[in-house]
């Protein structure tokens, strides 16, 4: 709701009665010497001297500069200093407390080290990022919740890290970027699901990264509004992937989280896909049902950026085709696009399905109590 | 059927390098054959493929129809058409060489002038335009005299996006010629048909033309293109349709949260898209169901946008059931009559049998 300036005074949505979860919270480090104790010696003269590089060509600044510095909201720079959501009391301030979030999904973006051309980087810094995530957050405040962030790009690496936390209650869902440098569903991920499904956590794709490749299928944009817009489209091409390759009948428990992305182009793809697949279906016989059974059963969404469509029927109509069980509220603190959840969420939405995007998905397949 | 519906999508296929020669000229007719280059396909219609040509119009031994004669069979007469518009797939886009690209731009515009314009009055064809700019503000201005030529066609995966300042003096040449640019499902194959990379099936890369649209009409709509040429039409041809509202309210939802970087575009992105853009209904990627239907053209919330196509020879629909099942009747003479007179200017002009 980037139009609405977020409500000063503190209060709870009235209709979260089933608890109300953030599963979209960007953590920074002040800087990166935070990260120092979680690397060995070699790992950290790697980081402070060729530092991270990303499948792109700006060391510093953005191929597309963002909306405000940092991306963040003027007002979320901690009085104490260091960058917006560096400074836990003032996020428990700003945030948990102002909303009354009962659970918040920690995301930890850049500098993450996800997606670098050097893949033993990767790996060191999203161990590291995971270490500084329970010892500067979650271990200080049980409403936060960690991802385990993994080198995405080596899938064997991104397993042995998920094997590393599973079953540590501190960590919900493991993190991957949606601009992957392979689509997602190609075999060298499937390391990641397999864990990830053993561990029984859901993996959470959050918009952003970068492929390597232009950033549409036909070249570079030239705007931040047009990346912004890419975000929808590269999650379409994630999505299409995993279910085409057949990750969900490969890995039948498997749940996936689309942060960020958007949702509304989501049913059209559905529609899309099943309308090829009917055509090709003899392309892949491994596909067992209709694509759009696979989204409606494994394939899960958060609202922020929410869709608003002119009229709210439209809104209804897309939420109710995705299915109401699917569609989890997120705050996108402290970016300049947060979403005040009394604000985002529009009340011509039936009281029982705000409650259920508020809190009730959340918490079930997070499996928060 | 109305005897004035307008087919707004039909696809003569070009039976080879060889039949192109004769639309050539010296130099490059004695090159090709010298460099035994006797075959060009594009990846994106596997020509064996279920989808790409229907099974009913395949000759004996599987092979797509490529005459005038096979499309009045099997689309033209067989549905009573009083128009219809050829987009011709041959991959001019696919050569590195810009000389090249030219070169078999204007032999295959020269080809569908001959073998098919001239055999029918009821078609109508678009100019295929090549990969280099000035080539193809030759090709335009070559070939907009002739006004069977209603429109000009890329594809909606090229080399750089279609809205960048690159292409400005195409989008004015075709303003002025009164030539819709239609965009057509396809690739240069100068990036993945992902913007994360290859995908591993057809169905999948398919599939991913819908993300080609979407960033074509984004980059058009951010860079201004639409207040620079206000008379520019784009016609996305073979898009699907059903994803175009959620791509509206997500445009002109971050519209209102950045303006500032793109302030020339001072009106909300969907209403320029559904004043400028228009789709044709095959396919449509519905949901199931009237009701499903009836709810999506509701969020399209404009009966101007669509228009009649039958996609011959791709395979989209079984028997004669050529308008997508669910659109309501009253929608029909619209979307086959008055939608595209009132997009293809030429359409309208004294003499054209429409």
């Amino acid at each position: 709701m980037n139009l609405v300036r977020p409500i000063a005074a503190p209060g709870r949505p009235a209709a979260a009665t089933l608890g109300l979860v953030d599963v979209d919270i960007h953590p920074r480090v002040r800087d990166l010497s935070e990260f120092r104790p979680f690397l060995s010696d070699a790992e950290w003269h790697r980081l402070a001297t060729y530092g991270i590089h990303a499948r792109h060509g700006f060391a510093k600044g953005y191929p597309f500069p963002k909306a405000a510095p940092l991306a963040c909201r003027r007002d979320a720079w901690p009085p104490g200093g260091g960058p917006p959501a560096s400074d836990l009391p003032f996020l428990q301030h700003q945030l948990l407390d102002q909303y009354g979030i009962d659970f918040g999904v920690l995301n930890p973006l850049q500098p993450s080290g996800q997606g670098d051309v050097n893949d033993g980087l990767s790996i060191a810094l999203a161990r590291a990022v995971n270490e500084w995530q329970l010892a500067h957050w979650v271990d200080h405040e049980p409403r936060l919740k960690a991802s385990i962030v993994v080198p995405y790009e080596d899938g064997a690496a991104s397993a042995a890290e998920i094997r590393r936390w599973a079953g540590d209650p501190r960590f919900c869902q493991v993190l991957l970027m949606s601009r992957t440098s392979e689509p997602l569903g190609r075999q060298r991920y499937w390391p990641i699901y397999e864990a990830a499904a053993e561990a029984g956590l859901p993996v959470g794709i959050h918009a952003f990264g970068y492929s390597g490749y232009a950033m549409t299928n036909g070249g570079w944009p030239s705007f931040y509004i047009e990346e912004v817009q890419e975000h929808a489209t590269s999650a379409q091409a994630q999505v299409a992937s995993m279910v085409v390759e057949g990750i969900f009948e490969r890995f039948p428990t498997l749940r996936v989280v689309m942060i960020e992305c958007g949702f509304a182009w989501m049913p059209a793809l559905g529609w899309r896909l099943d309308a090829s697949w009917k055509r090709l279906k003899d392309e892949v016989p491994h596909l067992k049902r209709a694509p759009s059974e696979y989204l409606r059963e494994h394939v899960f969404v958060s609202t922020q950026p929410i869709e608003e469509p002119e009229r709210p029927e439209h809104l209804l109509d897309t939420m109710g085709w995705i299915g109401w069980d699917r569609i989890l509220f997120a705050s996108d603190y402290p970016h300049w696009d947060f979403d005040d959840p009394r604000l985002a969420i529009p009340s011509y939405i039936p009281e029982e399905k705000r409650a259920a995007i508020y809190g009730g998905n959340a918490k079930r397949i997070y499996r928060f109590r | 059927m109305s005897e004035a519906a307008i087919d707004c999508d039909l696809h003569p296929g070009v039976p080879g390098v060889a039949a192109l020669l004769p639309y050539m000229d010296d130099y490059w007719r004695h090159t090709l054959k010298e460099r035994g280059i006797e075959v060009l396909e594009s990846a994106s219609y596997p020509p064996n493929a279920p989808s790409s040509v229907r099974g009913d119009w395949r000759g004996p031994k599987g092979d797509a129809p490529s005459t005038v004669g096979q499309l009045q069979a099997q689309a033209l007469d067989r549905w009573g058409a009083s128009i219809g518009i050829l987009n011709p797939l041959f991959p001019v886009q696919l050569p590195f060489s810009r000389d090249m690209s030219a070169a078999m731009a204007r032999a295959v515009n020269d080809w569908v002038r001959a073998e098919w314009l001239d055999r029918d009055d009821r078609l109508r064809a678009a100019i295929l335009l090549p990969n280099g700019i000035e080539d193809a503000l030759a090709e335009i201005e070559r070939l907009a005299p002739d006004r069977r030529f209603v429109q000009a066609m890329v594809l909606c995966m090229g080399e750089i996006p279609l809205g960048r300042r690159e292409w400005w003096p195409v989008h004015a040449a075709l303003e002025k010629a009164g030539l819709p640019l239609a965009i057509h499902a396809g690739s240069a194959w100068r990036h993945p048909p992902t913007s994360v990379g290859w995908p591993s099936w057809h169905v999948e890369e398919y599939v991913s033309n819908a993300y080609g649209f979407q960033a074509s009409l984004a980059s058009l709509l951010t860079e201004g293109v639409f207040g620079k040429f206000p008379g520019l039409k784009v016609v996305l041809v073979e898009s699907g349709v059903s994803w175009l509202p959620a791509f509206l309210w997500r445009l002109t939802k971050s519209w209102k949260g950045v303006r500032f970087e793109i302030p020339w575009v001072d009106r909300p992105p969907a209403e320029i898209i559904r004043d400028h853009v228009r789709l044709t209904v095959r396919p449509f990627d519905a949901p199931d169901g009237a009701d499903g239907i009836a709810r999506l053209l509701d969020h399209l919330r404009s009966d101007e946008m669509l228009l009649w196509a039958t996609d011959w020879p791709h395979a989209h629909f079984d028997g004669d059931a050529t308008v997508p099942p669910g659109l309501p009747p009253g929608l029909l003479p619209k979307i086959m009559v008055d939608n595209p007179r009132a997009t293809y200017s030429r359409l309208r002009e004294a003499g054209g049998s429409a």
